[in-house]
């Protein structure tokens, strides 16, 4: 197993893992005085582009592919997405909170690659101590001289605002988050222009995840190739997983991909809780399709493998169920969250999550009708055409289509379960595929 | 480099098209005839691909892909497919999302009839409702503004409300709140929707959701008949839909020409209509008998104005008025002062314009969508937010497509904070700082400097009632020599460019003839007889040359100058002074109540003929309804009197005084109702037309005007609602006229040792609480014009301001 590149530091010194004087006595900012003094911001680029890396977030889109689609003109800005929302994800929480000289560290790099000299980091505004963490140790990095004008003598100059975002799931969309930061409502844009060439005040913008730049540091330092070496090929590098759910050891790992689901839930899991059966598992977030012990549990925990079987790996939030789980309840817990988090500007979405709430609440409340089954698929149909993956929208942003998974996902594992709690005589002939061409 | 190409190839549902490239999707299809059904898109706005409503498929790399037509640029080669099944279903399914909490009262509802929603329901919606959950519901209706209720659970919030007010009228007070299920258009708590321009939100909302305060609940859409018009309210003449039913004026939307309003209209424009139906409204003849009007008959009223006026030499005679009234009555009137009454005392406007020759023929002219063209806007003129709001609507625009804005008022305008430059001047001393934005000095360099960016439109005018007229010849007279400068004068009243261009001036004939110009007054000679040889007076000459007893008789019609004149004193004065007063007006107003036979006229809605804006266009009015009571058009009234007079005027029907104008005005020659339905087109025409000529062009020079220098100098600002006739009878308008106050820069105020709120004594005669304003120039003092709290206040240059006492 490779050494762990992210979480070393706090594993090795808990106590204080977060501080300057651990960071610098542990190596930090050795990887910025390289990248300053011996390299380019074209060979960062292009040292970032061989490393593989695919992003954090949840889209999985390559960094450096990202960076090479900035814009030339001036100014330009970086934003790191910390408004980690999506249900069951807490690994960026982590990184900011126990080492946010390595975030910071990571944006310096960046910004000098992209010629940026203004970043911000949006952080949600439930993280009030990893907030604090991260502003603390901006000011220690303003202080040592590592942010600021003329950045450990080079010349190069970089201020980082922090921004608390309002509670809102939507403002880790990158765009809406934009929208946000610039004091507007949290709703995504139109795309195109993408971020990249009209972004933060229309300028272009390059929005990443806290854990891929987290990563920039051991790039500059151990170069691309030695990150893409790493893993799958197209997986590449460590990946810090958080497991929650029905297993015995839930919590923050980081793990090479490229293991079998079997292997991440009973050993990194250390197995169910209570000795009890797994039913089901969610791969990557509330938004991806569920994954079932029957069909998956030999699959390879990497970004296309997952992908190929209808789910995704997201924003590595795996959530694990076991055998006595209501699954209705559960989808129904999922849609609740994102109609309450619809921004609402599109109608699909703002109509039709709330009204598949409505529906599988009267199904857990049993007072569920037979044509039910075929109203939430329909519904779900009418957000998300056809009910692939990925999801195709009839919606502005992926939100609608997201509520649409857990949907899909009873209905094709646990359907039966479905209509017992129905109970009457269910209109038996409508399949997902009748509507959904699935 | 390579022209970009102007046309793209589309393929829509297999047929190809070549349509004009940089459309959206959508409206490619609308033009050649693949109606894509929608709610938020709106060809003038910004798109937001909100509803979902208009998905088609398109053909990528990545195989078929449904998107929003009104948010995607067509491109070469585009292939689309607007009736695939996926389509179908995509549609079907929006509509069943927009219509599940929709609350479907369409019965009671004002859209029913001409609802988007239901249309585009029954052409692309599923055939019935699988909803059975509780719908959502608000409170409702909630005023957002004295003329606007909001019905949220109608709203399909589509945006349109919030993108007219925030980008259109640069009024953001319209926003979204909350989130999800719970969204909801809104104001923000204590700041109401007070917009100059709210009444378009209700035109544009595709549902019932936002209604009008005038128009709510009072009839249905199938029972209204509409009446192609142009608005009278300012000199940019909108065009309009004028909604009747049952012989009445129920409602007034904004008809789309892109050459002046493009389907907006100010509120004005919108809510005016109602002082037609006004129980107010003088519907018979009446005589003033006492100080009392006393009912009588159109045959007694008319014999008795023909004997009394019959008993005056011509020239003891003076008409004022006609700028309300269209092309046709307004030369009937200038026809019938010159060759039946025979005097040369004649004038549309009321002291408070524009040299006539300069408004009248300005040259080189501009129109209003040269503003979409140029570089660089000037205006020094009146605020025409306050004056000309539909033109403020197309400087915005402008200024939003890039154009630099340099004005130039001793206050704050609504365009200042788009403004690239402001240049702020104490009332008065426009002179000066004319010389130095000419010359570029000091802290106007940069203005100066952004004029130089041809083509540049100059947008000239008073800024106030106080100002100097000749101050706007002066600031014309530079703005002509920047980079291909045309320019726009800016009179403000209804249609005192096509009453000029009649000849209701001292110094104008019909068809912009110079009095001067002998070659062509001969030609209006020859069908007119003899002209008067005197000299004309214009209004405020006339009213003095009454207490000179050297004019005996006063005609006014539908002017009120004792409320709307530079010295209202001197109007009231003249009136009660003069031996016979006329007057032909729909109210009793300040000037109308001291007639000796007050003649009932109609009004806009009831007449027909033409009128001509600001840049000189044409438009035809219509009749919509029948005149109330027994109101009259005003040549009728004409024709009839002249008769009486023993001369034969021709003016009985607008057609026939359509056709005499279009052959013996110059600059109209050829502008008959024919030309204009058939070949003008649906946005009127500018005259002259190819075979008119136009006599008279006025070159705007050089001209020296004094500089005020009294210790406080007064800007006597007009409002868009004054206290001017029509608003106070509009219902809807009169409640919106906004508390008087004198508005003075900070530095004043410590002089004066006042605060905000505390009440002056201005013009040692009108007490009005002090508002302290950085926008106000040093020394000046802002006073609204026409307004219930400064009636009679005299437009003079100086003015006294005194501290009274403070309050409290």
């Amino acid at each position: 197993m490779t050494d762990p590149i992210l979480t070393r530091r706090m594993e090795e010194h808990p106590s204080d893992s977060h501080t300057l004087a651990r960071y610098e006595a542990t190596g930090g900012y050795d990887a910025l005085r390289k990248a300053l003094r011996e390299m380019t911001p074209e060979r960062l680029v292009d040292e970032v582009k061989a490393s593989n890396m695919r992003g954090r977030g949840g889209a999985g889109f390559p960094t450096g592919i990202k960076w090479g689609f900035l814009a030339p003109s001036e100014p330009r800005y970086l934003v790191i997405n910390a408004d980690e929302s999506e249900p069951g994800t807490f690994k960026d929480r982590q990184l900011l909170e126990r080492d946010p000289h390595q975030l910071i560290e990571g944006i310096v790099i960046s910004a000098f690659a992209l010629g940026v000299h203004t970043a911000f980091i949006y952080i949600r505004g439930e993280y009030p101590k990893p907030a604090r963490r991260v502003q603390r140790a901006l000011a220690e990095a303003y202080e040592a001289g590592y942010l600021g004008s003329d950045i450990l003598g080079s010349g190069f100059d970089l201020d980082v605002v922090v921004h608390l975002g309002g509670g809102a799931y939507i403002c880790g969309e990158e765009t809406a988050l934009l929208n946000s930061l610039e004091g507007r409502r949290g709703e995504p844009r139109l795309k195109p222009p993408f971020p990249a060439v009209a972004g933060l005040y229309a300028k272009p913008t390059i929005v990443n995840n806290v854990e891929s730049i987290s990563n920039v540091p051991w790039i500059t330092l151990n170069g691309g190739d030695a990150y893409a070496a790493i893993g799958p090929e197209r997986s590449a590098g460590t990946r810090l997983f958080s497991l929650s759910g029905h297993v015995r050891k839930p919590g923050n790992h980081e793990i090479v991909m490229g293991i079998t689901w079997a292997e991440l839930i009973y050993e990194l899991g250390g197995g169910i809780r209570d000795g009890n059966a797994l039913k089901t598992w969610i791969p990557g977030g509330a938004s991806a399709p569920w994954l079932v012990p029957s069909e998956h549990l030999e699959t390879l925990v990497t970004i296309d493998d997952v992908a190929h079987h209808g789910s995704m790996l997201g924003s590595g939030a795996i959530v694990v169920m076991d055998e006595t789980t209501n699954v209705v309840a559960a989808a129904h817990s999922i849609v609740k969250f994102f109609a309450h988090e619809s921004c609402g500007q599109c109608t699909p979405c703002r109509e039709g999550t709330s009204w598949l709430e409505d529906v599988l609440q009267r199904i857990l409340e049993g007072t569920g009708l037979p044509s039910d089954i075929h109203l939430l698929l329909d519904v779900s149909d009418n957000i998300s055409p056809g009910l692939t993956w990925p999801p195709a929208m009839t919606t502005i942003c992926p939100l609608g289509p997201s509520a649409t998974a857990p949907i899909v996902s009873i209905m094709r594992w646990f359907r039966p379960e479905v209509e017992a709690m129905i109970g009457e005589a269910v209109i038996g002939e409508t399949k997902i595929g009748e509507v959904a061409r699935v | 480099m390579s022209e970009a190409p102007t046309t793209v190839s589309i393929t829509i549902n297999g047929v190809v098209h070549e349509v004009e490239a940089g459309q959206r999707l959508i409206t490619a299809a609308e033009k050649v005839g693949e109606i894509i059904p929608r709610f938020c898109h709106h060809d003038k706005l910004e798109p937001v691909g909100k509803c979902r409503m208009c998905l088609v498929e398109v053909e990528g790399p990545r195989g078929k892909a449904l998107m929003a037509s009104c948010t995607l640029p067509v491109s070469d080669g585009m292939v689309v497919d607007t009736q695939s099944a996926v389509v179908t279903k995509a549609q079907e399914g929006v509509l069943e999302f927009l219509l599940i909490n929709h609350p479907l009262d369409c019965p009671i509802c004002d859209k029913g009839g001409e609802c988007p929603l239901q249309d585009q329901t029954m052409r692309w919606g599923p055939g019935e409702s699988r909803f059975i959950e509780d719908k959502r519901t608000f409170v409702k209706p909630i005023h957002v503004s004295e003329v606007v209720l909001l019905d949220r659970e109608r709203c399909v919030l589509c945006d349109r409300c919030v993108r007219v007010a925030d980008d259109i009228a640069g009024d953001p007070l319209l926003v979204f709140q909350d989130r999800g299920n719970g969204v909801q258009i809104q104001t923000f708590p204590g700041e109401p929707f007070s917009s100059y321009f709210s009444g378009n939100t209700v035109q544009l909302c595709p549902v019932g959701a936002l209604t009008s305060v005038d128009y709510r609940f009072k009839a249905r859409p199938w029972d209204l008949e509409h009446t192609p018009s142009v608005s009278l309210v300012d000199t940019v003449h909108s065009t309009v839909d004028v909604h009747t039913s049952r012989g009445r004026v129920i409602r007034v939307y904004g008809a789309e020409n892109d050459e002046l309003n493009e389907g907006w209209l100010s509120d004005k424009d919108r809510f005016t209509f109602s002082a037609i139906h006004s129980s107010r409204r003088v519907t018979v003849p009446m005589v003033g008998e006492e100080g009392e009007f006393v009912e009588t008959g159109w045959g007694d009223a008319l014999d008795s104005v023909a004997s009394r006026l019959g008993a005056f030499l011509p020239a003891e005679v003076g008409i004022i008025g006609g700028a309300n009234n269209t092309n046709e009555e307004a030369y009937a009137l200038s026809k019938f002062a010159r060759t039946v009454i025979g005097t040369p005392h004649v004038d549309a406007q009321l002291g408070d314009g524009l040299d006539p020759h300069f408004a009248a023929a300005v040259t080189p002219r501009a129109m209003v969508s040269d503003l979409d063209r140029a570089s660089t806007i000037l205006l020094w003129g009146p605020d025409i937010k306050e004056t000309h709001p539909v033109l403020y609507l197309r400087v915005r625009k402008a200024v939003r497509n890039g154009a630099s804005l340099v004005v130039a008022s001793p206050a704050g305008t609504g365009l200042d904070g788009i403004a690239t430059h402001v240049v702020r001047y104490r009332a008065g001393s426009g002179s000066d700082t004319l010389r130095k934005l000419v010359a570029g000095d000091g802290d106007l360099a940069d203005a100066r400097a952004a004029l130089d960016a041809g083509p540049v439109v100059g947008l000239v005018g008073r800024s106030s009632l106080a100002e100097d007229p000749r101050l706007a010849e002066a600031v014309a007279a530079f703005a002509r020599t920047l980079p291909d400068a045309r320019l726009l004068t800016l009179l403000r009243r209804g249609n005192v460019y096509g009453a000029l261009d009649m000849g209701l001036s001292p110094t104008l004939l019909p068809g912009r003839v110079s009095t001067e110009d002998r070659v062509s007054v001969a030609a209006i000679e020859d069908v007119w007889g003899p002209l008067p040889g005197d000299t004309g007076r214009s209004t405020m000459e006339m009213f003095a040359a009454v207490l000179e007893e050297e004019i005996k008789a006063i005609i006014l019609v539908g002017a009120d100058p004792v409320s709307d004149c530079p010295d209202p004193d001197l109007a009231e004065r003249a009136l009660q002074q003069a031996e016979f007063v006329v007057a032909v007006d729909a109210f009793v107003t300040h000037s109308s109540q001291h007639a000796d036979v007050l003649l009932p006229g109609a009004v806009w809605g009831e007449v027909d003929g033409t009128v001509t804006n600001l840049e000189g266009r044409v438009q035809r009015v219509r009749p919509a309804i029948h005149p109330v009571g027994q109101a009259r058009p005003l040549n009728a009234i004409l024709d009839d009197l002249s008769y009486r007079l023993g001369v034969e005027l021709g003016a009985a029907k607008p057609e026939d005084i359509s056709s005499e104008i279009a052959s013996v005005a110059p600059a109209y020659l050829g502008v008959t109702f024919d030309h204009l339905t058939f070949e003008g087109g649906p946005d009127g025409t500018l005259v002259p037309i190819r075979g008119g000529t136009q006599p008279l062009g006025f070159i705007p020079v050089e001209i020296s005007v004094p500089v005020v220098t009294d210790r406080m100098t007064l800007h006597l600002a007009p409002a868009l609602y004054d206290d001017g006739v029509w608003n106070r009878h509009a219902e809807t308008i009169a409640s919106l006229v906004r508390p008087a106050a004198a508005r003075i820069h900070p530095r004043d105020a410590s002089v004066l040792a006042v605060k905000d709120g505390s009440i002056v004594l201005v013009a040692d005669r009108f007490e009005l609480p002090v508002v302290i304003d950085a926008a106000v120039a040093v020394g000046s003092v802002v006073v609204p014009f026409n307004h219930p709290d400064t009636r009679g206040i005299a437009a003079t240059p100086s003015v006294a301001v005194d501290a009274v006492r403070s309050q409290a």
